[in-house]
């Protein structure tokens, strides 16, 4: 398996490696084709096997005042719940957050690979990368391992100099710049609140509760998508976790229990 | 074994490294190159060798675009400049393309920098033997560069610097006259500079002047009524000097 290794390798060119002066771009990473008849074929089932279902539901979408993501907390593997606290919305740095759906190994390690990248070019280039650039960084390294087995859908939320930026990324190589998104096996059930209930002129309290709302939702549908609730507001002055409620107690704020009157009691009756 | 060790740049034992400092002569038998930075212009202009009759003298442009926004003048080998220019132009749209954004001056800088810093610390190459000026505006602060590169792959910003032949003299006129400017009187310090060791006149100079809106190659008629303008200074500043002097 090739690890991107990029962030340790010393600038120096090594004895004998002319190759690197000539050529401006370095090359792709490659692997060795197996001998089957029918290669497409073999290659749809090895990702078949391999990809787990992105079963989860995380959203994010840009307003007046900022941007908000939102994400469940279940990681399933099939029908079991492996985890019911699993952490989706990822720091990238204090200003960028992006979420996480698909393989939890591959969306954690190349979230935690491009916040080392945004850090080199912010000490490079003594400013911040914006989040077209981040975006953009993250969808090149996905697009060279395409077809590998990667399983990514990933939302890159952040403020830069431009204002506030929403990118999707994912392991097919795509990269969207959009308002709304949300991913994820519960995803049609949060569009379904998200985009009844969005205006751009939210309020941040406004918009978070429509967050929750569209979570919630997709988790009461959704087997795959549960936990918790987070809720994160990303403004001008970075990421702030607004809040992370359980969805049963969701479940229990927004339908609570009525208290009906009796019709009817059982009685005893007498034996006969 | 000896012969071979011609062909690498090692430390001499006083630590010098004397390939980039022949390279360093080399740039110092190139042609003057001048750049001057004002306030909301930078100006770039390089000596030009009077052109042989039948040359076309639009193929030999010493001044050249990396950017929409970055321009270049160097002093030195012409062919190293040709090879480092083309992998800087290409430098600048790789940029644009991973990063969605134009290069600073300062990146692009760093960037030929290294180049050249590289062929100091290879195997059977030599160092590029040219030093560069090169212009932009920031893309996003719109603020005006001034940066330099040279053999050893140093590089440094400026107000305004010179380099090739007598850059020494050019580079102390400026000390003593630079001041803050902007637009024409930029312009006209940059050609003042340089008449200083050039032959007067629209023939012997390439002047470029980079703005906000882009890189702008000043006509031969243009520079000659700049000269014009400056001699008629300088001999009215004469005749001031030979005037009886006033009493205190």
């Amino acid at each position: 398996m090739k690890l991107d290794t990029s962030g340790l390798e010393s600038a120096a060119p090594v004895w004998g490696a002319p190759s690197e002066l000539v050529d401006g771009f370095s090359a792709a990473p490659s692997f060795e084709v197996p001998n089957t008849t029918d290669f497409d074929g073999f290659q749809k089932e090895a990702i078949q096997m391999v990809k787990p279902a992105k079963g989860t539901t995380t959203l994010a979408f840009i307003f007046k005042e900022g941007v908000m993501v939102a994400a469940d907390s279940r990681a399933s593997m099939g029908g079991y719940i492996s985890s019911q606290s699993v952490k989706k919305i990822i720091e990238i740095n204090p200003y960028m957050l992006g979420t996480m759906a698909g393989g939890a190994a591959d969306c954690q390690f190349w979230h935690r690979n491009l916040g080392i990248k945004c850090r080199l070019h912010e000490l490079a280039n003594k400013r911040r990368i914006s989040v077209t650039g981040a975006s953009k960084l993250l969808a090149n390294i996905l697009y060279s391992y395409r077809g590998m087995g990667l399983s990514v859908g990933t939302m890159i939320a952040g403020w830069d100099e431009t204002g506030p930026g929403l990118y999707y990324v994912d392991s097919e190589g795509g990269r969207l710049k959009g308002m709304r998104f949300s991913v994820g096996s519960g995803s049609p059930y949060a569009y379904g609140v998200l985009d009844n209930g969005y205006r751009y002129d939210m309020s941040v309290e406004e918009a978070a509760e429509l967050a929750r709302r569209a979570i919630y939702h997709a988790t009461f549908r959704d087997g795959a998508s549960g936990g918790v609730a987070s809720v994160y507001y990303v403004g001008p002055n970075g990421w702030k976790k607004l809040s992370g409620d359980d969805v049963g107690e969701l479940h229990y704020k927004y339908y609570p229990v009525m208290p009906s009157t009796v019709e009817q009691e059982m009685v005893e009756v007498a034996g006969a | 074994m000896a012969r071979y060790d011609r062909a690498i740049t090692v430390f001499s034992p006083d630590g010098h490294l004397f390939q980039v400092e022949y390279a360093l002569e080399a740039v110092r038998k190139g042609n003057a190159a001048v750049g001057v930075r004002g306030t909301d212009i930078v100006v770039l202009g390089v000596e030009k060798k009077s052109a042989a009759k039948l040359q076309d003298s639009r193929s030999v442009r010493k001044i050249v675009n990396l950017d929409d926004h970055i321009a270049l003048a160097c002093a030195g080998l012409k062919a190293d400049a040709r090879v480092l220019i083309n992998r800087a132009r290409i430098e600048c749209q790789s940029h644009r393309l991973t990063v969605e954004d134009p290069v600073t001056v300062e990146y692009i800088t760093r960037y030929i920098a290294g180049l050249q810093q590289k062929y100091t610390q290879s195997g059977g190459v030599r160092p590029f033997g040219l030093s560069t000026l090169i212009v932009g505006f920031d893309p996003y602060s719109g603020v005006p560069s001034l940066y330099q590169t040279d053999p050893s792959g140093t590089f440094s910003a400026w107000k305004a610097n010179a380099t090739g032949r007598n850059s020494n003299s050019i580079r102390e006129f400026l000390e003593k006259n630079y001041k803050e400017t902007s637009g024409q009187e930029t312009i006209k310090l940059a050609i003042r500079a340089l008449l200083e060791v050039v032959e007067s006149g629209g023939k012997n100079i390439e002047v470029a002047v980079m703005t906000k809106e882009g890189l702008r190659q000043l006509e031969e008629a243009e520079i000659d009524a700049i000269a014009a303008e400056i001699e008629a200074e300088k001999e009215a500043a004469e005749a001031a000097k030979k005037a009886p002097p006033k009493e205190k």
